[in-house]
């Protein structure tokens, strides 16, 4: 045993590695992404990203049924992908203990919503688990395999970004090597048509019976006494906030919050005299708690955003503490696309088109951000192709609509909103951006890129020649660098009488290592015409006093778009690189 | 909680702010501390504004940390800085890396940039260095957040050697050399007094 400084993603993994598991599948979304990351470091597990949490969940479901051990890791949101497998496996039950790390992202972080997985594990029937550190994130993914199999039904393991991106102390301990039983045909368990999923649904509520027993009294719900006056009822990472802000206060620190340990917490309701529930997004174990008619306090907390020591101790009347003056009217600092990104030469095109552009998640939906603002819409991963067909439905968009969707994006659920398109006559443009990468969530490898999770190469798809086979007949491939050529290329397209691809196709700048020279703005040339500050560019700026651009040259890789939309040649390649380097490299 | 110390790193995605919070938390550790350290991934990386916390002490609870609770600001960036003032406690100290990048409506113009934040800084007893310049001196110019731990770590209970040991292992083999240069430098500049609050 050791005592080692861990991430909740670092702990579950290397909890899951201590428990066995044979297979660790999933697709990247922050903040789950590391999981996975981390788990492919170790030996004897096979770690690998899906092209979405839906295959990554079936995945899982084979390997549990085949008998061995195994984690399936998403975002939140990824659970609405792989919600279709999950509901019914709980009926079907496991083989192998089958854990999902599902990650929630309170405030949205790097979210497009903040659902709260713990509805999931209601609705789904399946039990949650709630680890408030990395030390606990270590032991309940243990745990939850061994209730995993003993209960017959898949678990959850839900963090959120403070649990999976925080650093805590934990104790390690060494791998259990199981083996994995002969497989058995079990067709009543496994084929889950209306007759056996009928006796499996009855099965469920007497596993479900069970677990009621079990989390009355099993050791991830506990009770820490301290005073009477007040009893305060709280799980994840709410427990840490409540013993801060409140460190004499009786606590019960909830760990495994479905099934709902009614009877537990009846029994600390009594001993205290005034009861409040502190949890963070919906009021799922408030509901809870007042349904057994329990009078709980009002504190006034929030249900959206993340919490804070501070935010509970105000909420329990604490006094301010004493602030320093702020210094106000700051400008914001949104996150933009890095100097040399691919994707800004597609949105300078889509903008001087004026298109309506249904866009998609990743990297490139920093295109709706100012100065391009050139996407209209983003729902969900997938999206794109789907509402492109929708608004062509309607027709009313005077301008042309174009889907914009990324590489790892169009191989999660794009293929499927293009296939309709094909199928329903669409007439649309659609462009892929392939940036030969996972760039939003850190560079993970797909199926497009042909890179697997440990880093081996793979079959790269020929998105041209798959394209092609969907149907589509008109296929393009452009340079994202020549934002001319994007543009011509879709002027055409979204003319034409059918339905158009048109492939982008260059690495994303942060995996170009060798930088080429920097540009700079030869002043006498310059006519402030701003085309390259529309760039967005962040190595370009406009200077305050002459209003003729400026590039700083520690910052400029030297992707030469800027010079391919000078209209006046002012562009030019610096001798001099300044000896600081880029700080974005 | 007054036994546990509490150390606020901010700057922009892409300036190291994650290793050199993540050097802090080990030299931590190393002393004997519980400690926990927080960061954003994700979206913000890009860009954007980015902290990470670091709490040691006996015994730490949150990772995440309110306005009036910071004893060290290490901010990587003047206007970073500027934002994260109220953060710092009145007793706090602020140590600042006197680069600035302007945020993008700032540099295309829309938004104009932010002015008298040194002096306003000043007033509020914060210490200035640049990271960058120190960096090119110490042989490397992506070694400025080791810098400005070095910077840091005049104000922070640890042993120098703790420090060395820590960055030796946890930096890239090829730019040990220079990262303890740069620290040295950092902790340098801050020394003698240069740097108390
Ligand atoms: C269902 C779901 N899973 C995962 C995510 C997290 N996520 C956001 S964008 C993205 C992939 C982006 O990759 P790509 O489409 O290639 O675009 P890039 O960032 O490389 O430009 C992922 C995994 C999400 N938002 N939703």
């Amino acid at each position: 045993m050791s005592r080692t400084l861990m991430s909740g993603n670092e702990a579950v993994a290397r909890g899951a590695w201590e428990a066995g598991v044979v297979v660790g599948v999933g697709y990247p979304g922050t903040p789950s992404t590391e999981v996975l990351e981390n788990l492919v470091g170790y030996e004897g597990v096979n770690c690998q990203w899906a092209p979405n949490e839906k295959v990554a969940a079936e995945v899982a479901a084979g390997v549990s049924v085949a008998g061995a051990r195994v984690l399936v890791t998403m975002k939140h949101v990824g659970l609405n992908v792989a919600a279709d497998p999950l509901f019914t496996q709980a009926y079907a039950g496991v083989g192998g203990g089958l854990v999902y790390l599902v990650a929630d992202d309170p405030s949205m972080h790097s979210s497009q919503n903040e659902q709260d997985t713990r509805n999931y594990a209601a609705a789904a029937k399946v039990p949650i688990l709630e680890p408030s550190d990395s030390a606990e994130a270590l032991e309940f993914v243990k745990r939850a395999f061994e209730i995993s199999e003993h209960y017959d039904v898949p678990v959850i393991v839900r963090t959120t970004t403070r649990i999976s991106h925080s650093k805590s102390m934990v104790e390690v301990g060494e791998r259990e090597e199981r083996d994995i039983p002969e497989y058995h045909k079990d067709a009543g368990r496994f084929v889950m048509m209306p007759a056996n999923a009928r006796v499996r649904r009855v099965d469920l509520a007497r596993r479900l019976n069970e677990l009621e027993t079990c989390v009355e009294s099993c050791p991830e719900n506990r009770v820490e006494m301290r005073g009477t006056e007040l009893g305060v009822i709280t799980s994840g990472v709410a427990y840490q906030y409540v013993r801060e802000a409140l460190p004499d206060v009786s606590v019960l620190k909830l760990g495994m919050t479905f099934p709902f340990p009614e009877a537990l917490v009846g029994e600390f309701a009594a001993k205290v005299e005034r009861l409040a529930v502190v949890e963070e997004l919906d009021p799922y174990l408030m509901l809870r708690v007042k349904a057994l008619g329990i009078e709980v306090m009002e504190t006034g907390l929030p249900q959206i955003g993340e919490y804070s020591p501070g935010l509970v101790a105000a909420a329990f009347g604490a006094p301010e503490p004493e602030l320093r003056e702020p210094i106000t009217d700051l400008p914001p600092r949104p996150p933009l696309m890095c100097p040399g990104c691919p994707h800004r030469g597609v949105f300078y095109a889509l903008h001087r088109l004026k298109a309506v552009v249904t866009g998609d998640i990743g990297c490139y939906t920093l295109g709706a951000l100012p100065p391009l603002q050139a996407v209209d819409t983003c729902i969900c991963m997938g999206a794109s192709m789907g509402m492109a067909h929708g608004m062509e439905l309607i027709g009313s968009a005077e301008k042309p609509v174009v889907a914009v969707i990324g590489d790892s994006t169009f191989a999660h659920s794009g293929l499927t909103g293009l296939l309709n398109m094909v199928y329903n006559g669409s007439k649309g443009t659609v462009m892929i951006l392939d940036n030969r990468t996972t760039a939003m969530t850190g560079h993970q490898g797909n199926p497009v890129s042909g890179v697997t999770l440990a880093g081996d190469p793979a079959p790269a798809v020929d998105l041209e020649a798959l394209v092609r086979a969907m149907g589509v007949s008109s296929v393009r491939m452009v340079n994202p660098h020549d934002p001319g050529e994007v543009y011509h290329v879709l002027k055409e397209e979204v003319a034409a009488e059918h339905l158009s691809v048109i492939v982008a196709k260059a690495p994303c700048a942060l995996l170009v290592r060798e930088k080429a020279d920097p540009f700079a703005v030869d002043e006498d040339a310059c006519v402030k015409c701003g085309r390259c500050i529309n760039l967005g560019c962040p190595a370009i700026s406009k200077d305050p006093q002459t209003s003729r651009a400026v590039i700083d040259a520690t910052i400029c890789v030297g992707c030469g778009l800027c010079v391919k939309v000078c209209k006046s040649d002012a562009i030019v390649p610096s001798g001099a690189a300044c000896d600081i380097g880029g700080r974005w490299s | 909680m007054s036994d546990v110390t509490t150390v606020l790193l901010a700057g922009v995605g892409g300036q190291g702010t994650i290793l050199a919070g993540d050097v802090l938390a080990k030299v931590a550790v190393a002393a004997g501390h519980d400690v926990k350290l927080s960061e954003v991934h994700g979206m913000a990386q890009r860009g954007g504004s980015v902290d990470t916390v670091v709490r040691f002490g006996p015994q730490v609870f949150s990772s995440v940390v309110d306005p009036g609770t910071v004893d060290h600001l290490i901010a990587f960036e003047i206007i970073e800085a500027a934002r994260k003032l109220a953060f710092v406690k009145p007793s706090g100290r602020l140590v600042v890396n006197s680069r600035n990048i302007q945020p993008l409506p700032v540099l295309t113009g829309t938004l104009s940039p932010p002015v008298g934040l040194i002096a306003a800084l000043d007033y509020e007893r914060a210490v200035f260095l640049d990271a960058e310049e120190l960096a090119c001196e110490a042989g490397s110019p992506r070694s400025a957040n080791i810098v400005l731990m070095g910077a840091a770590s005049v104000g922070l209970p640890f042993d120098e050697e703790a420090w060395r040991e820590v960055i030796s292992a946890r930096v890239p083999p090829k730019t040990v050399d220079a990262n303890l240069k740069a620290f040295e430098l950092g902790r340098n500049a801050c020394e003698g007094g240069a740097c108390e609050a």
